[in-house]
């Protein structure tokens, strides 16, 4: 079982060289190379986690070795799904080194086992934890595909049409995707977040406790309720849109690991 | 008789200017006259003559270049009645693998005036088609085109050397299409009218673009320019009001000052809801405020952006154009392997080691039905095998080492080549 790991980072960086090759000499089958190393990479990765998750018993969540093995996941599969339905095949470039990136910074961290399991293996976790991490998996696609859309509008606009003009796609195409990543990222937060309070209610008692992370997370969603209502109103698009998203995700990713590294609080066991 | 060879002579705008192209230039006509001229020396036996308003090419099939090349240019002088003296230096002449790589060469556009433009290859088939209507073209011609069609499509398709837009109107349908994607229902306003402006919006159109709306000083003009574009006239006054739905306008007004401001364009972004809109200016002085790009989700493209991005195109279709050398190179090197065999001795040896190769297949065959048979039997066998095949050889080869095949021998090498299938 120990050589999945290691062969799962294999896949993804194999897949990130692909991206990386399609991006300069932009040949059909570099991006394909690169979209199926993912996706194999993603099928030996779920391997672990479906062996974790019989052999324990538990959601292989524990501590962080596992919770950000857990997040490269939801990245990958996010991005197979999206790459799929909307061919925005430059968006690997961000996508592949992102997921070999967490694998290697997972693959580093010593793998802890946290003595009180009893809180971290219900129904309720599981409807919360996944949802969540599949929610902003999508948000960092829509910040990627946000950095990419102010790199080309930036080519256009200036007029000076270099590498990245001939090798990005249409504005139009980049915005879309970004779109949909957020309408996907917001869906699943939302479901997250609603688990979150039930799973509150039941472990502690209380929907909301003002712990941190959870004021945090609220603020996160905000943020991109804000910008899917304004952006579906009055037309917040392209280069707005596109900086909006890039924030929301800083946000994201102060909310996942700054409150925990800052902030005592009930999230906080599996950072350890 | 001897041997053909290939030659080509021409002159095209890098050897001449247009006062000496216009000169001698063939109209359709002409060139089935001097097609049926040529053909009449002794020592042309194939012709084919392309004519464009960049060049002008005669490739010949001879069997004396020298004199080929000089009854040429004193045809050329006494048709067109020009002195000799007032084309001569414009003139090429290219000899075998030279003139072969030429025609590869401006059959895939890498010797145009704008390397990469589709037109000459058609022009090329056209000239050929004439010439085949007229006979003139031989065993040697008929090959060699049908490789430069070939080779042609191959550079074409393998290389990226017809890519990017190198005329003002596709570079503006490519800058659009980096904006909206796909054009598809993209709603177009022209501001004005123009060659290049109404070339643009067929483009457009071609792209399935929707609705168009036409915009000008004098309404009459505008009514006449949107029926034929089957389009909806507006008057001058209406064109803010029209900003809130069209995504692309392409304007080309006489106007001294600028038709469309920032703030015309501030004012309707709201309502549609910042939606991309694509400016294209291509009026001197300009129509659009450049400021205008400042806006957000609003781009504005005047002429010198245009023109700053099809000299851009134009190196890359010049990189692109390299890699196409390389593949003329070998394209040139296959064609004269091919021109290599046909001739007398390789045609026999060809024939004779198939009908060998053939007689040897069928003797095994047979020999392992019969496995009763002596040595000396088996031996006996290939003896009569090896006498009938020298029988079946003698005529064939005697015939084509003889003079008595009259006319072009090539003929009757590339029909045994193809009635006994030699080149595989």
């Amino acid at each position: 079982m120990e050589i999945f790991f290691p062969l799962t980072i294999l896949l993804y960086m194999m897949s990130t060289a692909g991206y990386a090759f399609y991006l300069f000499w932009q040949k059909e089958y570099l991006h394909k190379a690169g979209y199926f190393l993912l996706l194999t990479g993603f099928i030996c990765h779920s391997v672990i986690l479906v062996f974790s998750t019989t052999s324990t018993g538990l959601l292989p969540v524990q501590n962080l070795h596992e919770m950000l093995s857990m997040m490269a996941w939801a990245l990958s599969g996010i991005f197979l799904i999206i790459q799929y339905k909307y061919q925005l095949k430059v968006l690997g470039i961000f996508a592949a080194p992102l997921a070999s990136l967490v694998m290697v910074i997972a693959a580093f961290v010593p793998w802890v086992m946290l003595e009180d399991k009893s809180t971290l293996n219900n129904f309720w976790l599981i409807i919360h934890v996944i949802p969540v991490l599949l929610g902003d998996a999508a948000f960092a696609l829509a910040c990627g595909s946000g950095i990419l859309y102010l790199m080309q509008e930036r080519s256009i606009k200036s007029k000076s049409r270099g590498f990245v003009f001939k090798r990005l796609p249409s504005l139009e195409m980049l915005d879309a995707t970004g779109y949909a990543s957020l309408v996907i990222g917001f869906t699943l937060l939302t479901i997250g977040l609603i688990s979150g309070l039930v799973y509150a209610k039941t472990a502690w008692g209380r929907f909301w406790t003002w712990d941190p992370k959870e004021v945090w997370s609220g603020i996160t969603w905000l943020i991109y309720a804000v910008l899917l209502h304004e952006r579906i109103t009055v037309g917040w698009r392209g280069k707005r849109s596109a900086i909006l998203a890039i924030i929301g995700f800083m946000v994201v990713l102060f909310t996942f690991f700054g409150v925990s590294l800052l902030f005592e609080g009930h999230h906080g066991a599996f950072l350890k | 008789m001897p041997k053909l060879d290939i030659v080509l002579v021409g002159l095209n705008h890098k050897t001449a200017p247009v006062s000496v192209r216009e000169c001698l230039a063939f109209s359709k006509e002409e060139t089935i006259s001097t097609l049926k001229t040529l053909q009449d020396f002794d020592h042309i036996h194939e012709t084919f003559l392309l004519s464009t308003c960049n060049r002008v090419e005669f490739l010949m099939a001879s069997t004396d270049i020298e004199q080929t090349v000089k009854c040429l240019k004193d045809f050329i002088a006494q048709s067109k009645n020009i002195s000799l003296n007032k084309f001569d230096t414009s003139l090429y002449v290219h000899e075998k693998d030279e003139a072969v790589r030429h025609l590869f060469r401006v059959a895939a556009s890498l010797d145009s005036l704008v390397v990469g433009e589709p037109q000459i290859l058609g022009q090329i088939k056209d000239a050929y088609l004439t010439a085949t209507e007229k006979k003139t073209s031989g065993v040697i011609l008929n090959r060699l085109l049908h490789r430069t069609f070939f080779v042609a499509k191959r550079v074409r398709t393998e290389t990226g050397i017809g890519d990017h837009a190198v005329s003002i109107s596709y570079a503006a349908i490519e800058l659009a299409r980096k904006i909206f994607g796909d054009l598809e229902d993209k709603k177009i306003m022209l501001v004005g009218a123009g060659e290049m402006a109404e070339l643009a919006v067929e483009h457009l159109i071609r792209h399935h673009a929707g609705d168009i709306f036409v915009a000008n000083r004098t309404f009459e003009n505008g009514v006449a320019m949107a029926k034929r574009f089957k389009g909806t006239p507006i008057r001058m006054e209406e064109i803010s009001e029209y900003l809130k739905v069209a995504d692309i306008i392409i304007s080309s007004t006489g106007a001294p000052g600028f038709v469309i401001e920032r703030k015309d364009v501030k004012g309707v972004m709201r309502s549609r809801k910042n939606r991309p809109i694509f400016f294209i200016d291509i009026a001197v002085p300009r129509d659009i405020d450049p400021d205008i790009n400042k806006a957000n989700n609003a781009y504005v493209y005047d002429i010198d952006d245009l023109k700053g991005v099809i000299e851009e195109n134009m190196e890359d279709r010049n990189k692109e154009a390299l890699k196409g050398e390389r593949i003329i190179d070998e394209a040139v090197i296959h064609f004269r392997q091919w021109y290599e065999s046909l001739d007398v001795v390789p045609t026999i040896v060809a024939l004779r080691e198939k009908i060998d190769d053939l007689v040897k297949l069928e003797i095994d065959k047979t020999l392992k039905g019969l496995p009763h048979l002596k040595h000396s039997d088996t031996e006996a066998l290939s003896r009569m095998s090896d006498a009938l095949i020298n029988k079946i050889m003698h005529h064939p080869t005697r015939f084509l080492k003889s003079d008595r095949c009259r006319g072009n021998k090539s003929i009757y090498l590339d029909m045994t080549r193809k009635l006994f299938k030699l080149d595989d």
